[in-house]
């Protein structure tokens, strides 16, 4: 049936190994960041985007689903858990989990919802859904509206983390992001992963095998939501605010670019794809709209000729699994 | 009462909207298996063709091609010339449009689809949602680049313009004329497909295109046709929608949206289902306007859930 990745490797021990190598190397790397002087929100931003990518990825190269909504948890998750910190004053470490716990709500409610539908379908549906979450959004009081949520108090992690202070802040996020990359990780290489990557290549076949496919994809996507709302609840305290510009479908887009940039179906991906699309909004900022043209024009050259994605021509380079 | 009558207007034309658009999504499905995400941007280019044939267009000077002002050189930090430009004036009016900006658009449309929707055969059809929704980024970001993104001005042409006193409402004629004008256009396009033999040889390809090419008919040829015609209707669309909502680079954006919204609801098997679903949502949008108006941004994706919840195939029946 759909065919996203042509050249899945098996989880052999090599695969498994290499990729264990990379993600010591990623987190070293990573863990130096404060230390090189590199503008550290930046590299704050990034996380959150490839942790959220990383969440999109397991949804679309592992399930087979491409969700145009993804946008809806990072920004709903980002409205809760700012509001939780803001006007109930609540801690960091409850405010999260207030995020946490909302996101993954909502996607079992759109999950169930949008799930009845089937290849192309899926994705109209969750456009539409994240859609509908936006015009509530934008009309709810306690989003503000078009201003946002502003202002928002970073406060102390388990009473200990000063979490205004930018390097402790970095090192909690870049901890969080690992924590979810590994849980991703441990999930694709899991029996659960297996089944889901059964249905995504052959769910007629799932089916008949008696997997109860509808069962699996909707756990990926509870699974997938859930972590993206993590990352929007993490995105909170590092850009301070909550606003409409997260729930937008334009942000959903460019979830989607991330993870086609690095590689769909690949483990390493959706993080270069974060950091490549971030690094560029950054340094392109003051160009108005050409950052939308040139977003587009990575689309239709992704599509056309680099289908595989950056990690993906390496990992296919090298045939390794990355 | 009027205000009811005069929603419920509105609900129409946002119909027909939905239908035109919906309509010609469903058309292209059918053909080249692609959710046409640009359709939303083509809609935009309709209304854009039109504004320019009747206001006249400014383009840069050959030698602010040749020097490079026109492109966007200052991003890497290369000082240009500012571009220089003169005008052409075409004083083409609405009724040339309404024939003109569909070709043009077309045309453009067929060009994408030769150069690129093309390659996209058999492949996931997610690849042909991410590719028209890059070629949708850059003609939209080309356009609010080049015309910011507040509203142009297209005036109502003069045959059309005042209105009639039907006794219980007041009806502008200008948005009369657009509901039965995309009315007939939809029941054309539905003749065209369902009645003619160019549509039975289109409905064949659609269910197995090797065995039609086994009959001598050149499939790929059809393939880009249909799309310039899903396309055209678009730019249809917009030229009409052009006097009522302002021209801007991001109309379609939104609208694009709401349609895949419809499309879900209505399904894409039938061309007479894209084209009830289409104006039955509007007049439904206009309904919610005058009764619960804090709900008329929403009730079309309210509806999408409840019909997937109820019958998850769409109204008109048949599975993806």
């Amino acid at each position: 049936m759909s065919v996203v990745t042509d050249d899945t490797l098996p989880a052999a021990p090599r695969a498994v190994r290499d990729e264990m190598i990379v993600f010591v190397v990623m987190a070293i790397l990573l863990a130096f960041v404060p230390a090189t002087g590199i503008y550290p929100f930046f590299v704050m931003q990034a996380l959150c985007f490839a942790l959220l990518a990383c969440a999109f990825n397991l949804l679309i190269g592992f399930g087979g689903l491409l969700s145009f909504g993804h946008a809806m948890f990072l920004g709903s998750a980002g409205y809760f858990t700012a509001h939780a910190l803001k006007v109930w004053g609540v801690t960091p470490e409850l405010g999260i989990l207030i995020g946490i716990a909302g996101s993954a709500v909502l996607s079992v409610i759109t999950g169930y919802i949008s799930i009845r539908r089937q290849g192309i379908y899926f994705s109209m549906i969750t456009l539409a859904l994240s859609q509908l979450l936006y015009f509530i959004y934008l009309q709810a009081p306690f989003t503000h509206g078009e201003d946002g949520i502003q202002g928002i108090p970073q406060g102390y992690l388990f009473w200990v983390f000063n979490l205004a202070k930018p390097t402790v802040l970095y090192y909690v996020i870049l901890v969080a992001f690992l924590a979810g990359f590994l849980l991703i990780y441990r999930t694709i290489n899991s029996p659960f992963g297996e089944v889901l990557k059964s249905i995504r290549e052959n769910e007629q076949r799932a089916i008949s095998l008696g997997y109860k496919t509808d069962q699996y994809k909707l756990m990926a996507y509870i699974l997938s939501g859930t972590i993206a709302g993590f990352a929007g609840s993490l995105k909170v305290f590092v850009a301070q605010n909550a606003s409409l510009t997260d729930v937008h479908w334009t942000m959903s887009g460019e979830i989607v670019l991330m993870t086609l940039v690095g590689g769909l179906g690949t483990i390493f991906g959706p993080v270069v794809g974060a950091f490549i699309i971030i690094a560029m909004q950054q340094y392109l900022a003051g160009f108005g709209q050409w950052v939308t043209v040139i977003q587009g024009v990575i689309f239709v050259a992704c599509v056309l000729a680099f289908r595989r994605g950056i990690v993906g021509e390496i990992g296919h380079y090298f045939r390794r699994s990355l | 009462m009027q205000a009811l009558y005069a929603q419920l207007l509105v609900g129409l034309i946002n119909g027909s909207f939905y239908a035109l658009l919906s309509l010609g999504l469903a058309v292209i499905f059918g053909m080249l298996n692609i959710i046409n995400f640009a359709h939303g941007a083509l809609y935009m280019m309709g209304a854009f063709v039109a504004f320019f044939l009747l206001n006249g267009i400014d383009l840069p000077t050959m030698a602010s091609v040749l020097n490079g002002s026109v492109l966007p050189l200052s991003l890497i930090g290369i000082k240009t010339a500012p571009v220089e430009t003169f005008h052409i004036g075409l004083g083409l009016n609405y009724w040339w449009a309404l024939l003109i900006a569909p070709i043009v658009v077309g045309v453009f449309g067929m060009i994408l689809e030769r150069t690129m929707l093309q390659w996209l055969a058999g492949l996931d059809h997610l690849y042909g949602l991410l590719l028209t929704f890059g070629i949708a980024l850059i003609v939209q970001g080309l356009f609010q680049n080049y015309f910011g993104s507040s509203g142009l001005p297209y005036a109502i042409p003069d045959e059309l313009k005042g209105g009639m006193n039907l006794g219980f409402m007041f009806l502008p004629i200008y948005r009369g004329w657009v509901v039965i004008f995309s009315l007939a256009v939809c029941i054309a396009t539905w003749y065209l497909i369902e009645k003619t033999r160019l549509g039975a040889y289109l409905r064949a390809a659609t269910e197995n295109p090797t065995l039609v090419r086994a009959f001598g008919i050149n499939v790929p040829r059809m393939i880009t046709l249909t799309y310039g015609l899903g396309v055209g209707l678009a730019a249809l669309a917009g030229v009409l929608s052009a006097p009522i909502n302002q021209v801007r680079p991001l109309m379609g954006a939104d609208l694009i949206i709401v349609v895949f919204a419809v499309v879900v609801i209505g399904g894409m098997g039938s061309i007479m289902g894209s084209i009830i679903t289409g104006f039955a949502l509007g007049v439904i949008e206009g309904l919610t306007k005058y009764f619960y108006p804090e709900a008329s941004n929403t009730v079309v994706f309210v509806l999408m859930v409840l019909v997937l919840l109820i019958k998850p195939t769409g109204l008109t029946g048949r599975a993806a």
